[in-house]
């Protein structure tokens, strides 16, 4: 599902030296997997994400996603399969505020092309939130809006689900609801799982743990 | 869900700036509305109310827009008079030929601050061929006989309260002037649409009977033919003699004087007239060589095998070409004054209006730049969603365009109410008649011209949401 091959990101800093973030010869997702991914903070770990997801480009390398390599896509095509087959929870949810829960599910659907208000509500109804369908964001709790961030990610039925520390603003009593919730809706769906996670407790439910550090040989050049 | 909810869903988001913003939108654009309509219908007054049933006017030679003016609106200061006599070359001498109706007025008299017409009765035959034809609500045309009838303007009977019965003292020369003898309404016009609802019509031969009205009689040579006059119509001219002979000229030189009477003035005629005027009933008409008119309205005869405008082409050169008087063509003046002096000033009017507009669309561009940077990681969180560069941009476009949208139909909306709401004032004090829906053609281009303007000012903050750095808005701190 998911093949990194010689992935290379590096930045120029002020004083014009750079800084490689990233130097990654192969890395795979199988489909339907589900993967935790561990590293220290500053270790590259988001800028990964962004690649995969085609927000942010690699100097070079191929990120091939459902056998399509993104890096080749023009922008406007990888924002589209990005919409199509690439799900992102995001760390602070960021769901918009001024639409309601099932407004955001939807707002996923938009840029696919697709318009699926049953799948939407149902989605939502299966993150728990049927009777919170018209509610603002500031209307919900903590662990509503990230159950709400789930149900967007998932809308448009993608092929890969990639988490940034999805638990990391939400109490500890909710993050193991959040992450049962994202594994089991994966299950379901068939989605292959990336989720980054600074929490053992998290990291110690998956079959596959990997650290950035142990692939990443730009951290290990420091 | 579509670009435009998204976009709608922003405003919402923003509520108080958005209102604000479209409210001053709202302003500039009532304001544009409102100069449109006016100019409309302050253009379409003066052109409908230069076509009041006759083809020129014949007055003393001068401004020839002062006459227009003078006569038909009654605006601007009277002009000169021409004799009696030329009048008469029109409904009996030699212009009778190229001449249907001409119409006789006398100006120069006030009742407050409305003009006071001396005219005949066949100045309600006229036909303005848009406007209503001179119908009345109350009463009726003065009869030729009833020397000091009147008939008044619908604008003139609300503002003053003359009624049919009420009797009201022309003043001369100025709102403020000697008061004249009273004349009696008998008839309030239904209201016409032109400057003829703010005045008052009176008979042109009581008119001629009142003060300083009348000119001084013919010198030596004159007076050799009022003594053969008295010869050959002793009780007549002697009557007009005693009326014409009064101080200052006065031609009441009796003021009611009875002795005066002519002595085959009939008095069962009294029980006759109508309106009460027995005060005035016993006076005779003035003589003709003592008359003058300010103006003559010609309705020129067609001639048959030529075209409209040109039958009257010889009359005219014939009077032209004379020193007495002078032909004026009020659709030509009036259409010469809305191009000279008054389309340039309306546009200037309407630039500024236009200009507030381009300032109200600064607002938006203001309004929205500024929202960028606090949107700047809803904007990545769209794009992150799968939205393309090309759909922020468009979002943002929309949104500045459902801002000036939103401005565009309050101020039309605002525009039309306040001319409703002025309209009746507006009626009142300047004869132009203006209601909610009246519109002006112009009015099609506000809503185009506020979707160019908006995507125009909506497009450095949509360039703003078209560079932003996905990756680097969505690590920044919410």
């Amino acid at each position: 599902m998911l093949h990194l091959k010689d992935i290379q990101k590096s930045y120029v800093e002020p004083d014009g030296s750079i800084l490689k973030i990233l130097d990654i010869p192969d890395f795979r997702i199988a489909a339907g997997e589900q993967v935790v991914l561990m590293g220290q903070s500053g270790s590259g770990k988001t800028t990964l994400l962004h690649i995969i997801a085609g927000i942010g480009q690699a100097n070079s390398g191929q990120v091939c996603v459902a056998g399509t390599d993104i890096a080749r896509l023009s922008e406007s095509r990888r924002d589209l399969f990005r919409a199509r087959t690439i799900g992102y929870v995001f760390q602070t949810f960021n769901l918009l505020a001024g639409f309601s829960a099932l407004e955001n599910v939807l707002l996923g659907m938009t840029f696919a092309g697709r318009h699926d208000a049953a799948r939407a509500r149902a989605l939502l109804e299966r993150v728990g939130l049927t009777r919170r369908l018209s509610h603002k964001p500031a209307m919900l709790s903590v662990g509503e809006q990230q159950r709400v961030a789930v149900a967007r990610a998932l809308a448009n039925r993608p092929k890969l689900l990639l988490a940034d520390e999805p638990t990391a603003n939400v109490d500890r009593g909710h993050q193991q609801q959040i992450i049962a919730l994202i594994r089991e809706t994966c299950r379901e769906e068939n989605v292959a799982l990336l989720l980054v996670t600074h929490t053992t407790e998290v990291a110690d439910q998956f079959e596959r743990v990997e650290h950035l550090e142990r692939f990443n040989q730009a951290v290990a050049s420091l | 869900m579509s670009l435009w909810k998204i976009a709608w869903r922003s405003i919402q988001q923003r509520a108080l700036a958005s209102t604000l913003t479209s409210v001053s939108m709202g302003l500039g654009v009532a304001l544009v509305v409102a100069v449109l309509v006016v100019h409309a219908a302050v253009t379409e007054s003066f052109r409908h109310g230069a076509g009041l049933g006759y083809d020129m006017i014949v007055g003393a030679k001068g401004g020839k827009l002062q006459l227009v003016l003078n006569t038909v609106y009654y605006l601007s200061s009277p002009v000169e008079n021409i004799p009696y006599s030329y009048y008469k070359e029109f409904t009996e001498g030699k212009f009778k030929p190229y001449v249907e109706k001409a119409v006789p007025c006398c100006l120069g008299d006030y009742f407050e601050d409305y003009r006071v017409v001396g005219t005949t009765a066949e100045m309600f035959t006229l036909k303005p061929p848009h406007g209503q034809p001179y119908t009345c609500a109350q009463g009726e045309i003065f009869h030729p006989d009833d020397f000091f009838a009147a008939v008044i303007g619908s604008t003139v009977a609300r503002k003053t309260g003359l009624t049919v019965g009420s009797k009201f003292q022309p003043t001369h020369g100025a709102p403020d002037g000697h008061q004249h003898d009273p004349f009696t309404v008998v008839g309030v016009l239904r209201p016409t649409g032109t400057p003829n609802d703010r005045a008052l019509f009176i008979n042109i031969e009581g008119f001629y009977l009142l003060d300083n009205h009348a000119k001084e009689p013919p010198e030596p040579e004159a007076h050799a033919d009022h003594d053969h006059d008295h010869a050959a119509d002793a009780d007549h001219e002697h009557a007009d003699h005693e009326h014409a002979a009064g101080p200052a000229g006065s031609v009441l030189a009796d003021d009611h004087d009875h002795a005066a009477e002519p002595a085959d003035h009939d008095h069962a005629d009294q029980d006759a007239h109508e309106h009460g005027h027995d005060e005035h009933h016993h006076h005779k008409p003035l003589p003709e060589n003592q008359r003058e008119v300010t103006a003559i309205l010609v309705l020129t005869a067609s001639q048959p095998g030529i075209p409209p405008g040109l039958s009257a082409q010889p009359l005219v050169k014939q009077i032209n070409k004379g020193s007495v008087a002078q032909v004026v063509l009020p659709i030509r003046e009036i259409s010469t004054l809305l191009e000279l002096f008054v389309a340039p000033l309306e546009l200037l009017l309407l630039g500024l209006t236009v200009l507030i507009v381009a300032v109200a669309g600064v607002g938006i561009l203001v309004s929205i730049y500024n929202s960028m940077s606090e949107r700047r990681r809803e904007i990545a969180v769209i794009r992150a969603l799968g939205a393309s560069r090309g759909a922020v941009m468009l979002i943002v476009l929309l949104e500045s365009i459902l801002l000036a949208l939103a401005g565009g139909v309050l101020g039309w909306l605002l525009g039309h109410a306040l001319l409703a709401a002025l309209g009746p004032w507006i009626a009142l004090e300047t004869g132009v008649s203006i209601a909610f829906w009246q519109a002006a053609v112009l009015e099609l281009v506000i809503i185009p011209g506020l979707v160019v303007l908006a995507a125009v000012v909506g497009f450095l903050p949509a360039l703003v949401a078209y560079r932003t750095d996905v990756a680097k808005a969505l690590v920044a701190a919410p």
